[in-house]
């Protein structure tokens, strides 16, 4: 279960995905998503899974690695499926009692399904493909606009960029934690929901514990390096944009139009 | 009996481009009331190996008989396996939880299904062996110093009256007194209650000094599976896998090198004393 966290997991590979700049990417991905809310019809939805998989081919990311991030998502689909399916009005397919599936709640909870999923592909496709670094210089660089009307972009940029940072890191510690208390003939199996719930202090406080231990270490650590806040911080690699992200951000633009127009296709 | 591994393979991330091995067809017995050394570099497969031990990870091929039983049958008995086979990990100080010591070196004991009273006496008597006396009952275990934390650690394992006591470098971080104190303790630990004890170290003097057998890994694989005095003779093969002997092996060898006649064998500090005198013709009395 811990290890089905996959937002926020770089895949270490070299390819085309991996070499862009993060902000093609961070401007990549919220086209790709603001796309699948522009079209409602099958012609959007192929041309959004070939744009899909023309991104995870050129990735070279393990497809079993791409939809492990789903499985966090599951009952949310299931939710959303089953609430489109059984209360949306049109002509009547079937009924069962006082629930009845009716074609367009049919058609509308698959559109949900795909677009949940892709979702989903998508923003893990963006983080398996950027350090947790590159993306939130990124996003500082994007964002920067936002701090002429006083929003610390830095700050909420570094702060992000460490809790990213820290996923694995604390995912490793839980399981660690979890082995030695299992070593202690600890029982998180059988039970009740109360005796579940109880098993857990065991993990939550030692948890915690290393938290602000964590915590605490990287701030000194931050501090006896004269951190101070973004204020006057240059970067040893600035983000520059190359040939590649300028064909991207065309590529990019066509898809959207062509999305915009599939809206009337149907 | 003790415990047997048999061809042991452990593969992490099976099936993705960063599959690697952590342990690769490891066989060897741990005797009853033995104390052996498991030697190894940093990412040498030590730590994943002993975990098989007591059944927290799962060998991908290969298993583990405890008492001539296969941990990894399908209704072996994990949980009481456990407690049998006590496992410190590295850093055991930070599975500390509860609220007072006293509680926290419980939770092995009352996991095991034993009764109040069982558990206090297995848990207070276990606090005396590591050392920590009764006004430590009730002090949260959260202001006591690091070494006195390990050691409630270590006597939370130690409560569950296991016949086998895995170490995952029980020495890590402490300070050279604290170091001798703590390997004592295991030494003491493994006299007293006559437990088979298995030492995960990379320091080739702790392993001179306690261990009757020493284990060496190099790349998940298990290279050496002898006593100290055999291993200790590989001098280059441990230098090319990034170990080394004991200090006094070298001095042995550097004298011998040197022209004195003197047997390399020797790894503890008073033999290798009187073997000095003996050169200068003297009893090493006095």
């Amino acid at each position: 279960m811990l290890k089905d966290i996959t937002l926020g997991q770089y895949y270490p590979a070299d390819s085309i995905l991996h070499r862009l700049d993060p902000r093609t990417k961070l401007a990549g991905t919220m086209i790709f998503l603001i796309s699948l809310f522009i079209t409602s019809s099958a012609a959007g939805y192929v041309l959004a899974t070939a744009a899909l998989a023309g991104c995870i081919k050129m990735s070279r990311v393990p497809f079993g690695f791409i939809t492990r991030g789903l499985k966090a998502v599951f009952i949310l689909l299931m939710i959303s499926v089953s609430f489109n399916m059984f209360f949306t009005d049109g002509t009547v397919l079937l009924r069962i009692g006082l629930l009845k599936i009716t074609a367009e709640g049919l058609k509308l909870s698959g559109f949900m399904a795909l677009r949940l999923i892709y979702l989903v592909i998508g923003s893990s496709l963006m983080t398996l493909t950027t350090t947790p670094t590159q993306l939130t210089d990124g996003l500082e660089r994007s964002l920067g606009f936002l701090g002429r009307v006083g929003i610390p972009v830095h700050d909420i940029a570094m702060m992000m960029s460490i809790a990213l940072r820290f996923i694995p890191i604390l995912t490793e510690e839980t399981d660690k934690i979890i082995k030695a208390q299992k070593a202690r003939g600890a029982d998180f199996e059988t039970g009740g929901l109360i005796r579940k719930a109880k098993a857990m202090i065991p993990i939550l406080v030692p948890l915690f514990i290393a938290a602000f231990r964590r915590a605490a270490d990287l701030a000194l650590a931050m501090e006896a390096r004269c951190y101070n806040g973004g204020e006057g911080r240059t970067k040893m690699k600035p983000l520059v944009y190359a040939h590649r992200d300028r064909a991207a951000y065309i590529a990019m633009v066509l898809y959207l139009l062509l999305m915009t127009a599939s809206r009337f296709w149907a | 009996m003790g415990i047997e591994v048999r061809n042991l393979s452990h593969i992490y991330n099976k099936g993705t481009p960063m599959e690697a091995y952590a342990v690769k067809n490891v066989s060897f017995t741990l005797e009853d009331g033995s104390f052996t050394a498991l030697i190894g570099h940093t990412g040498s497969g030590k730590s994943t190996l002993i975990q098989h031990l007591n059944g927290l990870e799962q060998p991908t091929a290969g298993t583990v008989l405890y008492n001539g039983e296969d941990i990894f049958g399908k209704d072996y008995d994990l949980r009481g396996l456990r407690g049998r086979v006590g496992l410190v990990f590295q850093y055991p100080e930070y599975q500390l939880f509860e609220e007072t010591v006293l509680k926290d070196v419980m939770f092995g004991p009352s996991n095991l299904g034993l009764g109040e009273e069982e558990c206090r006496s297995r848990a207070e008597a276990a606090l005396q062996s590591t050392g920590l006396g009764p006004d430590y009952y009730d002090r949260s275990p959260f202001e006591l110093s690091g070494g006195e934390k390990r050691r409630a650690a270590i006597a939370g394992i130690l409560a569950m009256e296991p016949e086998v006591l895995v170490l995952d470098e029980p020495a890590a971080g402490l300070d050279p007194k604290g170091r001798d104190e703590m390997l004592g303790l295991v030494s003491s630990i493994h006299r007293e209650r006559n437990m088979a004890v298995l030492l995960v170290s990379h320091n080739m003097e702790e392993a001179a000094e306690y261990a009757d057998r020493i284990l060496v890994m190099n790349n998940g694989e298990l290279i050496y599976n002898d006593t100290p005095k055999e291993v200790f003779r590989h001098v280059k093969e441990l230098e090319a896998m990034g170990l080394s002997v004991p200090e006094l092996t070298y001095l042995m060898h550097d004298l011998k090198a040197a022209g004195f006649d003197v047997d390399t064998d020797i790894t503890g500090l008073e033999d290798a004393r009187t073997e000095i005198l003996r050169l200068f013709g003297m009893t090493g009395k006095g």
